[in-house]
């Protein structure tokens, strides 16, 4: 059963093609992997699933429903998250009120979140997700204070804090020291074996092979393999792609 | 790391008791205020208290959102004549109330849109647009505004019956109005919004992907804001009695930014202190006769050089400086003028 379809996906800038007619599934409960060299269309194919960007031609569907070009913010709240290729989380407030924000606009309405409860009732749930990803001592601690590879974790948890059944995950290991790593992959391992599905982007290889169940190759904004992990390792026109330049 | 967050939640403690006290310390003070005063200074503290509230209306939108706007000045004016048309017709000022507020928060909420496209200086101009089209139609429509000429014998209101009729009365009228928008805002920045402008203001494009509707925020701040502003200029109108357009001249709106800003944008208190120092200062600096406004802009630059964070921000830093230097306690550096 496919959550996310994604058909003929184009994207331009100028004369560039960014992403053309890229047409992939994601099923339910498993970890995709997206690779391909530098510049090869991968974030922009996300921006244009997410919402962010629109796409030129092509159409994203969600458990069957169309959403393309849906507000980012709408797209959410139906249970699709994400995190960027560079960090983004919210300096000036603490760990546990970035998790919190990162699920209040999913409960109860504008009015029910000026009057109702200040936490909207999800201290627990923050601080469940503090735990989950080891950032006990830190809960109170501004976020901008936080070492790189700890705002990692913590981009990675906001994302989950809404409970969402789809997330996207743009180089997610990117600038991570090893022992961050392993814990990393240890929490998504832990995350999708709860139900979640993953799409990754990533760059480090033994990564994405170690963590994805199946592999997308994009170059040059097309997919040009896509497979099984020890598949697309062999595959010539990957090999061809990373190295023929 | 860990010996530095550690002390979190005892730090916060102690702001808190700290924070209540030096609040209580204020609130006697501005309540005792008018006692030791002549008319002239009462006025010019109930001056503060009006001045206020339209900055805590901009802090929102500039300071905790992260909106620029140079209009804030103009919803002032909006009330002001809201409040000096109703209220020298016979209709009593809690009628200016309910129709400044809706119209300025209608109008702000209009002027949000712009936002949505443009940012920072962008943004800015076309703010700053709108503030001179509605110094333009205070000018120019005379058949409403009565042009240059203005609006004279507003009344001071009527409160239960009671006429707030000395300066003593409505200064504590506006106090009252202070107190009740501080309380406002106050729970409105501790609520989920209040979290929500500060993710729009740092990072929208983030906040957007957690599902936060960044336009409707951006757009409630803006609308807030202009509220405050109107709220402001009705208390203004029957302060100085007699209103023309000259007030509400971009200047004013020029001068709430820097009340922002040099109290510290994006903090609870920044407003009322920027409040004094664009209201009170400049009075405090008469005695300097013609060379007051030389003091005046020599401190503001002074300030913004030594904390870009305006003087709240100043203080936080001294503060967290001193609790990271114990023992013993380094003495916060001051910041002399003249």
């Amino acid at each position: 059963m496919a959550v996310l379809e994604v058909r003929d996906l184009s994207r331009q800038f100028g004369g560039i093609h960014a992403v053309e007619g890229v047409s992939f599934n994601v099923n339910e409960g498993e970890i995709l992997g997206i690779i391909g060299p530098n510049g090869s269309g991968k974030s922009t194919l996300f921006n244009c699933i997410l919402g962010q960007l629109q796409p030129s031609a092509g159409e994203v569907r969600l458990d069957g429903r169309a959403v393309t070009g849906m507000r980012p913010c709408d797209l959410n709240r139906l249970g699709v998250s994400r995190t960027f290729q560079l960090l983004q989380v919210f300096p000036e407030l603490t760990v546990r009120e970035n998790l919190i924000l990162a699920a209040q606009e999913h409960k109860g309405s504008m009015v029910s979140r000026l009057f109702g409860a200040r936490d909207v009732g999800l201290t627990g749930e923050a601080n469940r997700m503090i735990d989950f990803f080891r950032l006990d001592h830190l809960a109170d601690a501004k976020a901008g204070g936080l070492s790189y590879g700890q705002q990692k974790l913590l981009d990675a948890a906001m994302a989950f804090m809404a409970g969402p059944r789809l997330v996207l995950l743009d180089e997610p290991a990117g600038g991570v020291n090893l022992t961050m790593l392993a814990n990393l992959r240890d929490r998504l391992e832990a995350i999708n074996r709860e139900g979640a599905t993953f799409v990754v982007i990533e760059h480090n290889m033994e990564f994405v092979m170690s963590l994805c169940s199946r592999i997308v190759v994009l170059a040059e904004g097309r997919i040009i393999a896509e497979g099984k992990p020890e598949a697309v390792r062999q595959d010539p026109k990957v090999i061809e792609a990373y190295l023929g330049h | 790391m860990d010996a530095r967050v550690k002390p979190a939640h005892d730090d916060r403690m102690n702001r808190r008791v700290l924070g209540a006290l030096a609040g209580l310390i204020i609130m006697a003070a501005l309540i005792a205020a008018p006692f030791g005063l002549k008319p002239y200074g009462i006025y010019i503290l109930t001056l503060w208290a009006v001045t206020t509230i339209a900055a805590i209306g901009l802090n929102l939108t500039l300071g905790y959102a992260g909106q620029v706007s140079l209009a804030q000045g103009a919803f002032v004016g909006i009330g002001a004549y809201a409040a000096a048309l109703l209220t020298t017709h016979g209709w009593p000022l809690g009628s200016a109330y309910v129709v400044a507020a809706i119209a300025c928060f209608a109008i702000g909420w209009l002027l949000g849109y712009p936002a949505l496209r443009v940012q920072h200086h962008y943004l800015a101009f076309v703010t700053l647009a709108f503030a001179t089209l509605a110094y333009l139609v205070f000018r120019n429509e005379e058949w409403i505004t009565g042009g240059i000429y203005g609006i004279s014998n507003i009344p001071r209101p009527n409160l239960f019956g009671y006429l707030l009729r000395s300066p003593r009365d409505f200064y504590y009228f506006c106090l009252a109005n202070l107190a009740i928008v501080s309380l406002a805002a106050w729970w409105l920045i501790h609520s989920p919004w209040g979290r929500a402008f500060v993710a729009l203001r740092e990072n929208p494009l983030r906040a957007l992907s957690l599902g936060v509707d960044t336009r409707r925020y951006t757009l409630m701040a803006f609308a807030l804001g202009a509220g405050l502003g109107g709220i402001s200029g009705v208390l203004y109108a029957p302060l100085v009695q007699y209103i023309d357009p000259t007030p509400f001249s971009l200047l004013l709106s020029l001068n709430l930014l820097l009340m922002v800003i040099v109290g510290g944008s994006g903090y609870f208190f920044g407003p009322f202190v920027g409040a004094i120092i664009a209201v009170l200062l400049p009075e405090w600096l008469q005695a300097a006769s013609k060379y007051y406004l030389f003091y005046y802009a020599a401190f503001v630059m002074l300030l913004l050089i030594v904390s870009p964070s305006g003087i709240i921000g100043f203080f936080e830093k001294c503060f967290t400086a001193t609790r990271k230097a114990e023992p013993p306690p380094a003495p916060a550096p001051e910041v002399k003028v003249a």
